[in-house]
């Protein structure tokens, strides 16, 4: 869109280059950060803010979430606006589903996989070689995945055992991972409620318990990303398509191919986030539920980056997992606590670099969440399930100054500019 | 002039005519590689639009389309892109049947309570599309990204809302807002044989397009949108208030999305707000501006046949075909509507460089010919 390039606020003149976070100076805000979790269940007693199987519920529901904003990240890096992740997902749930009540969990998978690349192919196919606006294309992938997803399940799985209309036969499970006595030693550890390590084994005791592969392949993929974007010849000139498609042209890159790579693994990795959804469980229609959206979300709460992408993913993974786990209501409850402290901590930051509105705004909504708090006992689930979509719309509107999309991001590429 | 002028209505009609018949194409190859007959499930889709009630019903459908269609084509008109008015309609819809359904609304006379339900959806609309409108002018937020979360966060609010100890009340097994009560809803037209009558809201559909015609020709406002739309730099220079004319389009936009679940508010025998309400429409306005180009009359016509396809889904049924090959025909069209407007914007401009070509050439020719004959 035309409009955004006048309209965006400049990026700010930061008078010291930004620095980088040393691995000594993360791990310290990671202890930091675990240790206010601590205070804050020792304080309100939701022990399930970070109990094992919360953590585990986080786990299950970031993991399609970050695959979906990893499908996103590939595609904007070269320049290609997705907002067709969420058809390719249900692509993906209907090709595992085919594949994977006949043939096993990983046909499955590679099915889903296979259904989502035919969608990036076909996005690429709009938007590069034809070059048509990449949001519409997107959109019409929406209408027409679903669609063609339904009609085929209908055809295919209302006579085949088990299924029905609207779903297939259950899809057994990959295999799940769980370390044996270090689950079980860190399981009493948690079960002591100590401040600060108690939380330490219960966060480590869900990771390392029941974990699907397929999260394990999601960190990896997540990982192989930043490394093959940011470190190889391959992604350089990947995402030189998306900052500047016409000054990589000049220097020789074949920009149509790089784009055609991208949105290819782009459709790939949509696919393989609908098969996590229908591993162990079946195709279902409707089953992705808007996480092709979320995952959008996700990689803008990241800025463009893959670990970013991978904090927003977890974030809007935990809100979703652990309001289902948590039955009682009382973990996201205290969840707004930490929300607050969030905010006030970007308050402080936004007024010390000069911010003074942004900062008072923040500090207003941080309010507000402590009175949300004391005055009520519960969270309507309703309103929680908005929060990753209220947090997105929050950080951008905070951060906005911060966040760089590629610079060409849903520009049209014609070859020599015409 | 009247050649190419000729030649511009073809070249625009070419596009969506030929996106229909590539549709129908693709879903005909579906419909034989999945052991059907594409000239049964067709023949059966046509032969359900001779029927009174299908046609009725495609009318009614239609005008719920066009709103939603005019509501994204303001946004397009200036490079807006109005993904929320699924949103915004939703919102409004669920809103002001709350007001329109509620007990003090029943002393009023029933124009006043018609006025107010409609002031208050499109209030609501312009409100939740104002929202994404001031975070794309004050923190440079793209509309695209706000307006797909607000969307969703209009979907759980209105899930919070629609529960029993807020707006809505339980009957039986369904939870709705209060029903509307006598004289708070417009009368239908009943035809005879025909169990959908005509809505008579089809007439406030046509209004808005009127009133969108008017405002893109004939006034100031719609000429800055076009201009803005058209660029943004030229606009600048010309005084337009970008900012401004972002926020007045995207409240315009909102305020027709509000209207959008009226007709099946006002004119619908449900009469209230339930789960049951039509979703998604706000994306078929989408698909429908894109295929009318965003005029006030092919905005019709698309309309229309997006609603004709619609109603003959169920058709399909009665022949063993999944009634979702009319979403699929309707994802193709819009997918090759572009396409096909790509490919025609191409061939346009070919055109214009050859007449472009010619006229020089044809000048030039007279030139020497004039030097000639000089000597």
């Amino acid at each position: 869109m035309s409009i955004d390039s006048d309209l965006a606020v400049p990026l700010p003149q930061s008078p010291t280059p930004r620095r980088n976070l040393t691995p000594v100076m993360w791990s310290g805000i990671v202890a930091a950060g675990i240790a206010v979790v601590s205070l804050v269940r020792i304080w309100t007693g939701a022990s399930n803010l970070d109990s094992s199987g919360a953590i585990q519920a986080a786990i299950t529901a970031a993991t399609p979430i970050a695959l979906a904003g990893l499908s996103g990240l590939w595609s904007e890096r070269a320049g290609v606006v997705n907002i067709g992740i969420e058809g390719m997902m249900i692509l993906g749930t209907f090709g595992a589903g085919y594949a994977g009540y006949q043939w096993g969990p990983w046909a499955g998978v590679f099915f889903g996989v296979f259904c989502g690349l035919l969608g990036g192919l076909l996005l690429a196919l709009v938007t590069v070689t034809v070059g048509v606006d990449h949001i519409i294309a997107g959109v019409a992938i929406n209408i027409l995945a679903p669609g063609l997803s339904l009609f085929l399940s209908r055809l295919l799985f209302t006579d085949a055992p088990g299924g029905g209309q609207r779903q297939s036969p259950p899809v057994p499970d990959v295999g799940r991972i769980t370390l044996p006595f270090l689950s079980e030693w860190l399981g009493q550890i948690e079960d002591k409620g100590w401040f600060f390590v108690s939380d330490l084994a219960g966060i480590v005791r869900g990771m390392c318990t029941n974990l699907s592969l397929l999260s394990v392949l999601a960190v990896v993929l997540i990982v192989a990303t930043g490394f093959v974007l940011w470190r190889t010849r391959l992604g350089l000139r990947l995402r030189s398509c998306g900052e500047a498609p016409y000054a990589a042209e000049s220097l020789g890159v074949n920009v149509f191919w790089y784009k055609y790579i991208a949105v290819m693994v782009s459709g790939a990795l949509a696919g393989l986030a609908g098969s996590f959804l229908v591993v162990g469980l079946k195709f279902q229609d409707g089953q992705t539920g808007g996480r092709g959206f979320i995952g959008l979300a996700a990689m803008i709460f990241g800025n463009w980056r893959p670990g970013g992408m991978a904090m927003g993913a977890a974030l809007f993974g935990y809100t979703d997992g652990v309001q289902q786990y948590d039955s009682s209501g009382s973990a996201m409850h205290a969840f707004l606590i930490l929300v607050a402290i969030a905010l006030v901590v970007v308050a402080v930051l936004q007024y010390r670099s000069g911010h003074p509105v942004v900062a008072g705004v923040a500090a207003v909504i941080a309010a507000l969440c402590l009175w949300w708090f004391a005055a009520t006992d519960t969270l309507p689930q309703q309103l929680v399930k908005a929060a990753p979509y209220a947090i997105t719309l929050l950080v951008m509107a905070l951060a906005s100054q911060n966040l760089r999309m590629p610079k060409a991001d849903g520009m049209i590429y014609r070859k020599g500019g015409h | 002039m009247t050649g190419s002028r000729g030649r511009r209505i073809l070249l625009g009609a070419a596009a969506p005519v030929g996106a229909l018949a590539f549709s129908m194409l693709i879903t005909a190859a579906l419909l034989l590689v999945t052991g059907h007959n594409p000239v049964e499930a067709f023949s059966a889709m046509i032969s359900a639009l001779q029927r009174i009630r299908i046609v009725l019903g495609t009318i009614d459908q239609s005008a719920v389309y066009y709103l939603s269609a005019v509501a994204v084509a303001i946004g397009f008109k200036m490079n807006l892109f109005n993904i929320g008015v699924d949103g915004q309609y939703r919102l409004a819809a669920m809103l002001s049947a709350a007001v329109a359904g509620a007990a003090w609304m029943g002393s009023l006379p029933g124009f006043l309570r018609i006025a107010i339900t409609l002031l208050v959806a499109m209030a609501v609309g312009a409100a939740w599309a104002g929202v994404a409108a001031l975070l794309k002018v004050t923190r440079g937020v793209s509309e695209v990204i706000s307006t797909i979360m607000l969307n969703a966060i209009a979907t759980f609010i209105i899930a919070y809302l629609l529960t029993p100890q807020r707006l809505a009340v339980l009957e039986g097994n369904n939870i709705s807002t209060p029903k509307i009560t006598e004289g708070g809803q417009l009368p239908v037209i009943e035809f005879e044989g025909s169990t959908t009558p005509l809505y008579t809201l089809v007439l406030l559909a046509a209004l808005v397009g009127v009133l969108y015609a008017l405002m893109l020709s004939r006034t100031v406002f719609g000429f800055n949108i076009k201009a803005t739309g058209m660029s943004e730099t030229a606009a600048v220079a010309s005084g337009i208030s970008v900012k401004r004319m972002i926020v007045s389009a995207m409240l315009l936009s909102g305020a027709v999305a509000g209207l959008i679940g009226m007709p099946e508010l006002l004119n619908g025998s449900a009469a209230s707000y339930s789960l049951n309400f039509p979703t998604g429409i706000g994306f078929t306005g989408i698909a429908v501006a894109l295929l009318g180009r965003n005029h006030p009359v092919g905005m019709v016509f698309s309309a229309l046949l997006w609603a004709a396809l619609d109603s003959s889904a169920n058709a399909l049924q009665g022949v063993g075909v999944p009634r979702e090959l009319v979403t699929i025909m309707q994802g193709i069209i819009v997918l090759s509507v572009v396409v096909a407007y790509e490919f025609v914007r191409r061939y346009r401009l070919t055109l214009e460089a050859r007449d472009v070509a010619r006229a020089l050439a044809a000048r030039s020719k007279e030139a020497a010919q004039a030097t000639v004959s000089d000597r």
